[in-house]
């Protein structure tokens, strides 16, 4: 019962988020000086369409009706057309979003296979060659733009070796693949090495513990308790910091995505802010909000699960 | 036993250079800081003279870092921007961490709407990707350094605000606090002589790893064309300078980010540094 109550405590939150954000997206265009109906139809618009479109969308109604208007536009995921692609937003957004999907999946997939290891290495031998090693690399990691990273690998693997395309995407499975090899490891390393901080300082405040005294007194195997007590508990907090950072990538996405010309949001938000592509811009800010709210959602879910002791 | 200002300047000070990662942060800040208030010290070259009959030229011993497609050289463009950078650092953090200082300690102290309200902000800029809410925010306001700081301004200060307040908490209910205010002392005595100095240090921890970000933001920024605009040399936007030429000329493009990378590491070591002496003496 009490979970049921935290889910819908959750829930209202994640609501009252949207619901701001939506507000937030609104005034955004109303508060650029101008007349709205102009700034959303973009400079080519003639003054008849511009008049249509104020009449369509209540622009010249008090600022209540016309907010009304909009946020039923928001809940059937409408916010218009692009003035840039003269198609709905939600269309060319549902297009591109996988990208940005599959380039995250692949970023967090890098920094879980570098963080783990190393991050539980280096708290098993604190102080030791290994943790001092890992200690120094990370710090270097967090401290380097992720773009830049990113062009460094294009130079070497794709202008001099030719291992990889020098951007955008290509076709079939190993093809998407190989065009996300790079910019997901350019994107990977500071959340790796965030990761790897995190993990061996947990590692390390577990192994002082008393249960794990408790288990050695009872015999159990270094290896048995490595893998079932301290592994198994220092991943909690991992897991719960991966979530924060996805938000970080999907942002880190708008840089990366156009130093690989990659065909997914974050280019299109670049584009959209440079070509003043407000209605795009709106529907961009929305729908990030959205993956990373439903993403702490589920995060939050899924914590209450395995650490009972959350206040529910 | 009352000690006098100067025995606790002493005191942490001594703290501070006996922590490994503090002093290399600060040598390295230090030395920033010297390259960025004389740079004509570590460069003959001018910065943004253009010299056509010398363009794209690979690093050598005359031009360390080579030459751009204007023929300008790249170290002295790198070593000129270390100022504006540093700036940067600075100024976007400093703003959002004093104000989410104050904030925390009101929203903690205080309680009541003063929370709600904060809390609530905090909620809905947590929603959205750092990166994503400064372009928006600049989508409003138009490109360039002045409008950049603005928009960091606005949404920076509510983790400071976050951490701040979770350390005024943990003090509200503690007994030393609870004598404190038996003994008659005022809010604004107890708030700026007891409280503020011990909330402050996770704040000020936070503020190191922050300015990294804001420099990290700011260059990826200029680096799109959104930041600093040309021709003031910044280590982002000189990146994008060479990014046409990164088949031909990529020196022009890696370089700069030497930059970056060495002032990042530079306030990450203070914040580590930092983080070990503040709280161990908090212990």
């Amino acid at each position: 019962m009490a979970r049921v109550r935290y889910i819908g405590k959750r829930m209202a939150q994640m609501l009252f988020v949207l619901v701001v954000v939506g507000i937030f997206i609104f005034f955004l265009v109303r508060l650029i000086p101008g007349d709205p109906a102009d700034i959303l139809m973009g400079e080519q618009a003639t003054e008849a369409d511009i008049q249509a479109y104020r009449v369509k969308m209540g622009l010249d109604q008090p600022l209540i009706i016309q907010f009304l208007k909009f946020a039923k536009g928001m809940l059937h995921l409408d916010f218009g057309t692009s003035l840039l692609y003269k198609v709905p937003c939600m269309e060319m957004v549902s297009e591109k979003i996988f990208v940005t999907i599959k380039l995250t999946a692949v970023s967090i997939l890098f920094s879980l296979l570098l963080s783990i290891p190393l991050g539980f290495l280096a708290g098993l031998h604190q102080d030791k060659p290994v943790d001092q090693i890992s200690r120094i690399v990370s710090l270097i990691a967090i401290s380097m733009p992720g773009f830049w990273v990113g062009l460094l690998l294009m130079v070497l693997f794709c202008v001099n070796l030719g291992w990889f395309p020098a951007g955008g995407m290509e076709e079939g499975f190993w093809g998407q693949l190989k065009s996300l090899i790079l910019p997901g490891l350019a994107q990977a390393l500071m959340t790796a090495a965030l990761l790897m901080r995190n993990l061996r300082n947990s590692v390390i405040e577990i192994n002082t513990k008393d249960y794990i005294d408790f288990a050695k007194s009872k015999g159990l195997s270094q290896r048995r308790i490595q893998c079932a007590y301290i592994m198994k508990n220092s991943l909690v907090s991992t897991i719960t910091l991966l979530s924060t950072r996805i938000a970080f990538m999907l942002g880190g996405s708008v840089v990366i995505e156009s130093v690989f010309s990659l065909p997914g949001i974050g280019k299109l938000t670049a584009d959209a802010i440079f070509s003043r592509d407000y209605p795009m811009i709106q529907c961009l800010v929305f729908m990030f909000a959205l993956i990373v709210v439903v993403i702490n959602f589920v995060n939050d879910i899924i914590y209450s699960f395995i650490d009972p002791r959350i206040t529910l | 036993m009352k000690r006098t200002w100067s025995e606790k300047i002493r005191r942490a000070a001594d703290a501070a250079l006996h922590n490994k990662s503090f002093v290399m942060g600060l040598v390295l800040i230090g030395f920033l800081l010297i390259i960025a208030l004389f740079p004509q010290l570590f460069t003959s070259y001018d910065p943004t003279k253009l010299d056509p009959s010398h363009k794209m030229l690979s690093p050598s011993a005359e031009h360390l870092f080579g030459t751009d497609n204007y023929g300008r050289d790249v170290f002295a463009r790198c070593i000129y921007a270390t100022r504006v950078d540093l700036q940067v650092g600075f100024f976007s953090a400093i703003v959002p961490f004093a104000f989410g200082t104050v904030m925390g300690i009101l929203a903690g102290y205080y309680g009541k709407w003063v929370d709600m309200v904060v809390m609530r902000f905090l909620d809905v800029v947590m929603a959205l990707p750092f990166t994503i809410l400064v372009v928006a925010i600049m989508a409003v306001l138009g490109n360039g350094i002045r409008n950049m700081y603005i928009a960091i301004w606005i949404i920076g200060w509510v983790t400071f605000t976050k951490l701040v307040r979770a350390e005024v908490l943990v003090m509200k209910n503690s007994e030393f606090l609870m004598a404190l205010r038996i003994s008659g002392f005022s809010d604004m005595r107890i708030i700026f002589r007891h409280i503020l100095p011990n909330a402050v240090s996770s704040a000020i921890v936070y503020l190191a790893s922050y300015i990294v970000m804001c420099m990290l933001t700011c260059a990826s920024l200029s680096f799109l064309g959104l930041g600093v605009q040309p021709p003031t040399p910044e280590w982002g936007s000189l990146m994008n300078d060479g990014r046409a030429y990164l088949a031909q000329a990529p020196w022009i493009t890696c370089f700069p980010g030497i930059f970056i990378a060495v002032a990042g590491v530079g306030f990450s070591l203070l914040g580590d540094g930092m983080s070990d002496f503040l709280r161990a003496r908090g212990r």
